[in-house]
């Protein structure tokens, strides 16, 4: 009786650890929270915009539990290789230098331009001193364009040094900048052609969690076969914007 | 009934003035910057003795006859002391994080089989992780803050070692002298003589570094604490109508203004009670400050 009693306890032990790295186990989600419309604080304090959305449905199709954490841009790709958090859905475009340090799904937002936003429609933006945000795709191009480039830890700061005159033009995501110049009521300009970068936007993950990836990549699969995902782009990028 | 206006958070376009404002500063988000406030003052509250434990014991073992303990006193002191501080933040807390899951992967995994380390992962057992992968968000964030707490602890232990080692030398000879030829063995000569002189020559280098310490609380945003600058670097960033009810444009000045007064507040009272601490430990040492109030009373 008592080896019984041992045994059934030891089995449903084992099988409970199981299912701990299995199941039991949160997705934790980590965003920046400062690049509207794609994530950002709203005035409760929580992430919102359209990847907390496209997050939130995804992890419901993939039948995993999901909770949201804000991480610094700078740091975001070391934080989730050390194991802070699991996923990357930040605005965060497929690039082949990306690609060698964590693994990507397929993209969840097409590839989208990048643009310029300026005070004046003769900025200088070929050879003047371009804003960008730190470690992204534009600024890599800034940097090889031949402007100077002017580097800064989040969205907000680039426009805020192009308003106050620190910068000629600033260089962002063209769905990022739309709102901004829309409300800014002709103080800010696109100018110059919009620039073609990146594979799209996708969740980044640890090169070995494979498990998950084959999850999201199905989950997100789903989203593009049944028009979900479209709709969320239409309702955060507006009519205009590129869907799948 | 009187003309008390009536107003509701829920539809602020409506509002304007006062009662708008009323409204924006009680925002979760701005609630969340209070509550940082409160965690700066934890950290302090929770630093300032840590660091001292491990200023005392450094200072101890730098003085120590046992020379291999002194090389460890010295050492710590002159490592901790040599690198920047934001250098040392973040690696520290990188490595220690790694170092505990490292420990608790060995005990909790013994037959795990995959490498720890796959290309940049670092990757340990779930049942290793700290915190747990299924704990919830407060968790990760105090043990996020105990992280930081004993970083700052460490690097600030090792300038009130120096300091406290420095004071422990300044209590005039003589008075250990006096205190071995009454007979008493070593360990009392320290504890019931030295230590309760030298504080008064402690004191002004401990109260300097506090004074760094209050300023160094920012450091924090660096560990991915969300502290008061975190708060409102993100609360003054101009803010569009699509993604708020309470736009407003770049109002980071005034935030970081705020931040300015706390700070200045906070170290004016700081000196004005280690200005009491100060006259209290002179009281009957023969210090040049002891000897002024023994004149001031006759």
């Amino acid at each position: 009786m008592k080896k019984l009693l041992l045994a059934t306890a030891a089995l449903a032990l084992s099988t409970g650890f199981a299912m701990a790295d299995a199941h039991g186990k949160t997705i934790r989600m980590g965003t920046e929270g400062a690049y509207p419309p794609y994530n950002f604080l709203n005035d409760a304090g929580e992430v919102d915009g359209f990847e907390r959305e496209v997050g939130d449905e995804l992890c419901a199709r993939a039948e995993l539990t999901c909770e949201w954490v804000t991480n610094e841009w700078d740091s975001i790709i070391p934080n989730l290789t050390s194991g802070n958090y699991d996923t990357i859905i930040a605005g965060m475009s497929i690039t082949d230098a990306r690609e060698e340090v964590i693994d990507f799904t397929q993209n969840y937002f097409p590839p989208a331009a990048s643009a310029y936003a300026a005070k004046s429609a003769d900025a200088d933006i070929a050879g003047g001193v371009v804003a960008a945000q730190t470690s992204t795709i534009q600024a890599g191009h800034v940097a090889e364009s031949g402007a100077t480039l002017l580097e800064f830890a989040t969205y907000d700061e680039t426009v805020a040094a192009v308003n106050n005159g620190e910068a000629d033009a600033v260089f962002a995501d063209k769905d990022a900048l739309a709102p901004t110049v829309e409300e800014s009521a002709g103080a800010l300009m696109f100018v110059g052609d919009d620039v073609p970068l990146g594979g799209g936007i996708g969740l980044g993950l640890r090169e070995s969690d494979t498990e998950l990836k084959d999850k999201f990549n199905a989950a997100i699969q789903s989203m593009k076969d049944d028009g979900s995902l479209n709709k969320l782009i239409i309702k955060w990028f507006g009519e205009g914007a590129k869907t799948f | 009934m009187g003309h008390f206006v009536i107003f509701a958070c829920t539809d602020p376009q409506t509002l304007s003035g006062l009662s708008w404002l009323t409204c924006y500063l009680t925002t979760g988000k701005h609630l969340a910057f209070y509550g940082a406030f409160g965690t700066v003052l934890l950290l302090l509250a929770v630093t300032a003795p840590a660091a001292m434990a491990f200023g005392f014991g450094g200072a101890m073992a730098a003085r120590s006859r046992i020379l291999p303990l002194s090389w460890l006193g010295r050492g710590y002191i002159a490592i901790v002391r040599g690198v920047p501080d934001i250098a040392f933040f973040l690696f520290f807390v990188i490595a220690l994080d790694q170092g505990i899951e490292y420990l608790r992967h060995k005990i909790k995994c013994p037959d795990w089989d995959e490498p720890l380390r796959q290309g940049s992962d670092f990757i340990v057992c779930q049942a290793a992780k700290m915190p747990l992968g299924n704990s919830p968000q407060w968790i990760h964030e105090a043990y996020g803050f105990s992280l930081a707490v004993l970083t700052f602890a460490i690097v600030f232990g090792a300038f009130s070692a120096n300091v406290l080692y420095g004071a422990m030398r300044a209590v005039p000879h003589a008075q250990l002298e006096t205190a071995e030829a009454y007979g008493m063995s070593p360990r009392q000569t320290f504890w019931r003589v030295l230590v309760p002189q030298m504080w008064v020559y402690a004191l002004p280098g401990l109260g300097n570094l506090w004074m760094v310490l209050i300023k160094a609380t920012p450091l924090l945003f660096l560990l991915g604490v969300e502290d008061i600058v975190y708060w409102a670097r993100e609360l003054g960033g101009a803010k569009t109508p699509r993604f708020t009810d309470f736009p407003h444009p770049d109002w980071r000045m005034w935030y970081f203004l705020a931040l300015l007064v706390f700070y200045l507040c906070f170290t004016r009272v700081s000196e004005i009670v280690l200005d009491r601490i100060m006259r209290r430990l002179t009281r009957g040492q023969a210090t040049a400050g002891g000897e002024a109030q023994r004149k001031a009373l006759t």
